[in-house]
């Protein structure tokens, strides 16, 4: 098996995976110290007949070094992660023209809605497909997520994508797709019997391809 | 304090003139040290049902289709269907599991076995300030225990919706075809709260009220500055639980809408009390653990406690930090985005004092003159798990990259590393360490050794390759991943985690006969087998009923080891009067 995140298809994606392989290294650095030190010192200080142990009650100065220096890195990467969780989620850079679909989760399926031809939410030409996502690639696409029943969580590996849908709230998530392809929508959040099923069947396509498919999807959804 | 332990002596005295009948001496006892030992039966029987819980549960992710379930008709058909379990009853695995792991065995062991049983005795006191409230906080685990087990027979099965109970699924049965067994858990949850909260008011009152004379604050054991912590977290903590799950009885039960949006009421309220529980308890389940672990290793290392101050404070700020990172369980919850950047930063700060500790163990090994028998080598082996346990912390911590890995199985090899790996090898270390004082005979150092390295082995092949799993993004709590396009080709690491799953309950089973066999055939112990300076270790081994003939008084720190005033011997006990040993070694 390959031990690695899913290929990125999200422009977050790139951002999010490039913090993940930071921290991968830093915490493998200190990984490696200290199961190295651990080792090294049981091998080293293993227990001899008639040896005395160095008597100390610690160092101030050590003290102070393994304090600062862990804060510092911990101080940089806390603000380098706020910082690009706020250009993730802040709702300040929610995108303006973003094209909007409401995503509602019930037990245990996915129901979106789409904006139809005329690209806004809320007028006649909507219509709702159950279990299939579909939307244009490089595109601000922000979806509404709402629950019907209990909490679901909207996840889409491939776009780094997972927020809870919640009953009584409607939240807000955006992303932009780099590339077309065909993924999938999985629950993240247990859900009850049917959790492990709930799936969904995501399609990014061109700009040409979605427009074509919505078209031939409004008709049959208007009936 | 000198009155209190006037009549606590007077007590002790009572109890030795007129022989007690069996009832009052071994099941409704008040006696400190046997409700210590209670709770630890009560925990390794949980042990066991807990581990046999996550033994089902990976026989189904690693064949999910496969059916045949070895003994699988034993089962009721509502949980086993011709050699297949159900969803509904993969859900409740799942759920109790968690549930019976952290507070039917782990919680109880940290605290309710140790903080019982060594306060007292470390602290230099007869028993504990109350100890009629301490054994009723025993016996309100009994009915917990009960209704627990209950819960799995009755119509629906049991509780479904995770251990974290997250609202609406855990309120409305008409959603999960769970009813009952969600309210016996709820139920059981409210005297768990109980039993914490009397255990809690004992431990605080018996450190700050009872310490033998010159047993000062900067002379007790880690151990005991990690009890107490403990203790006054749980005190600000469980009633919050206890509160939020009474809440959720009524939601489900007379119609009130706490948490019901139909209603009114706010799922993401739930999460909040949940968590601000929540977090807490995972320093509650972590903080006895280290302080164990930094007694052992100062015994095991012949060393003081490498920054001894420097240990409590990291206890205190964690403790403190403990109860401002709640909401870093829900990042991706639907909360407003702008706490998550608070949250984030008290999340990662406290990763500074959980550093300081684990180098401070180090530095207690450095140089030093190792003895690694069992109860070091968990000693050790917590330090290295709990190490990885911190460090997979901080993926989750930056909230950016808990987009991806929330809810996967990045998160449960991290809850493993820290509980596992973490809280139970330092609680086998402590049962190693601590066996020969509560049953005056060594576990066999054989069994010990091996034991250790299966649970080490087994431990990393079971929860490492998890975090390979987690980043692939298989979802938690899933009953089948074979479905799903970003899933596939994981099969063969599920299935060898399985396996891997099986040899560590079953190394469980050589630790269990180990410990019953020692009863009986275990080497004699004496008073001090480790060569410990601190008080529990100056009396007999079991001690009495009252602990002490005499009050012992306190002139060291304590853990003065190969002290070089010290000439004939490494240590130097609390109670050993300096002008008998050396005139040198009194102050620290």
């Amino acid at each position: 098996m390959d031990w690695a995140l899913p290929p990125n298809y999200s422009t977050f994606g790139v951002v999010i995976d490039q913090l993940f392989w930071i921290i991968l290294v830093i915490t493998g650095i200190a990984f490696l110290l200290v199961e190295g030190g651990i080792l090294w010192f049981c091998l080293k200080y293993r227990g001899r007949e008639g040896a005395k142990a160095h008597y100390t009650h610690g160092s101030n100065r050590l003290e102070i070094i393994w304090t600062v220096i862990p804060a510092i890195i911990i101080a940089v990467l806390g603000a380098y992660s706020a910082l690009v969780w706020d250009d993730i989620k802040g709702s300040s850079n929610r995108p303006a023209d973003a094209l909007e679909f409401l995503v509602v989760g019930k037990q245990f399926e996915w129901n979106i809605t789409y904006p139809g031809v005329d690209e806004t939410l809320g007028t006649a030409d909507d219509f709702t497909v159950r279990n299939q996502f579909h939307f244009p690639v490089n595109e601000d696409i922000t979806i509404l997520l709402e629950s019907e029943d209990v909490i679901h969580s909207f996840f889409i590996p491939e776009l780094r994508v997972k927020q809870d849908a919640v009953p009584g709230m409607t939240i807000p998530v955006w992303f932009d797709a780099t590339q077309t392809g065909n993924f999938e929508i999985a629950c993240a959040e247990l859900c009850g019997l049917g959790h492990y099923y709930m799936m969904a069947s995501v399609t990014v396509h061109s700009a040409a391809d979605f427009d074509a498919w919505q078209a031939s999807q409004a008709p049959a959804a208007a009936q | 304090m000198a009155t209190i332990v006037a009549e606590a002596t007077g007590q002790a005295i009572l109890h030795e003139e007129h022989e007690q009948s069996f009832l009052r001496k071994y099941i409704f006892s008040t006696d400190h040290k046997v409700i210590a030992i209670q709770f630890l039966i009560y925990t390794l029987f949980f042990l066991m049902i807990g581990g046999l819980l996550a033994m089902l549960m990976r026989y189904q992710i690693a064949w999910p289709a496969r059916g045949e379930l070895p003994l699988g008709g034993i089962f009721p058909e509502s949980m086993v269907a011709s050699g297949y379990i159900l969803p509904e009853f993969y859900n409740a695995l799942v759920t109790m599991h968690g549930s019976v792991m952290v507070f039917l065995a782990i919680m109880p062991m940290l605290v309710g076995v140790w903080a019982n049983y060594l306060i007292p005795l470390q602290l230099g006191t007869h028993d504990m300030a109350f100890p009629r409230l301490n054994m009723l906080s025993f016996w309100a685990m009994v009915p917990a225990g009960i209704l627990t087990l209950a819960s799995f027979f009755v119509v629906g099965g049991a509780a479904g919706a995770g251990w974290t109970l997250y609202a609406p699924l855990s309120a409305r049965p008409d959603l999960t075809g769970v009813g009952l067994g969600q309210i016996l858990w709820l139920v059981a949850l409210v005297f768990i709260g109980l039993s914490s909260i009397l255990g809690s008011v004992n431990y605080i009152t018996t450190t700050i009220n009872m310490r033998a004379p010159g047993m000062t604050w900067m002379r007790m054991p880690l151990t005991i500055w990690s009890l107490f912590i403990t203790a006054i977290l749980a005190l600000l903590a469980m009633p919050v639980l206890s509160a939020a799950g009474i809440m959720l009885i009524f939601d489900q039960t007379i119609g009130t809408s706490f948490f019901l949006p139909e209603g009114g009421g706010q799922p993401l309220l739930w999460q909040h009390l949940f968590w601000f529980f929540g977090h807490p308890e995972v320093y509650i389940l972590i903080l006895p653990a280290m302080g164990f672990t930094s007694e052992i290793l100062s015994v095991g290392s012949r060393k003081p406690v490498f920054g001894y101050k420097a240990m409590v404070l990291a206890l205190v700020s964690i403790a403190f930090l403990g109860f401002i990172v709640w909401g870093h369980h829900m990042f991706q919850s639907g909360m407003n985005p702008m706490l998550g950047l608070t949250f984030t930063v008290s999340t990662l700060f406290i990763a500074v004092p959980s550093a300081i500790k684990t180098f401070n163990w180090m530095g207690t090994m450095w140089r030093g003159n190792l003895q690694l028998h069992s109860a070091m080598l968990f000693a050790i082996g917590f330090v290295a798990m709990f190490a990885i346990g911190g460090l997979s912390g901080v993926f989750m911590a930056s909230t950016p990259v808990d987009i991806y890995i929330h809810d996967t199985y990045f998160i449960v090899a991290h809850i493993h590393y820290v509980l596992f790996g973490g809280s139970l090898f330092a609680l086998f270390g402590a049962i190693y360490f601590w066996y020969p004082k509560m049953f005056g005979r060594m576990m066999n150092e054989t069994m010990g050794k091996i034991h250790f390295w299966l649970t080490f082995v087994f431990f990393n092949l079971v929860f490492f390759p998890m975090h390979g799993v987690g980043m692939v993004g298989m979802m938690r709590r899933i009953y089948d991943s074979t479905g799903y396009a970003h899933l596939q080709g994981i099969e063969d690491t599920n299935a060898i985690i399985t396996w891997a799953a099986f040899g560590l309950f079953a190394s469980g089973f050589l630790f269990a006969f180990n410990f019953f066999w020692s009863l009986k055939k275990g080497r004699k112990a004496g008073a001090n087998p480790w060569n410990a300076t601190t008080l529990e270790w100056q009396t007999p081994s079991p001690p009495k009923h009252g602990n002490w003939e005499e009050v012992p008084v306190v002139y060291h720190g304590p853990h003065e080891y190969s002290h070089p005033d010290v000439e004939d011997k490494d240590w130097l006990a609390q109670n050993e009067r300096p002008d008998v040993v050396s005139p040198a070694a009194g102050s620290h």
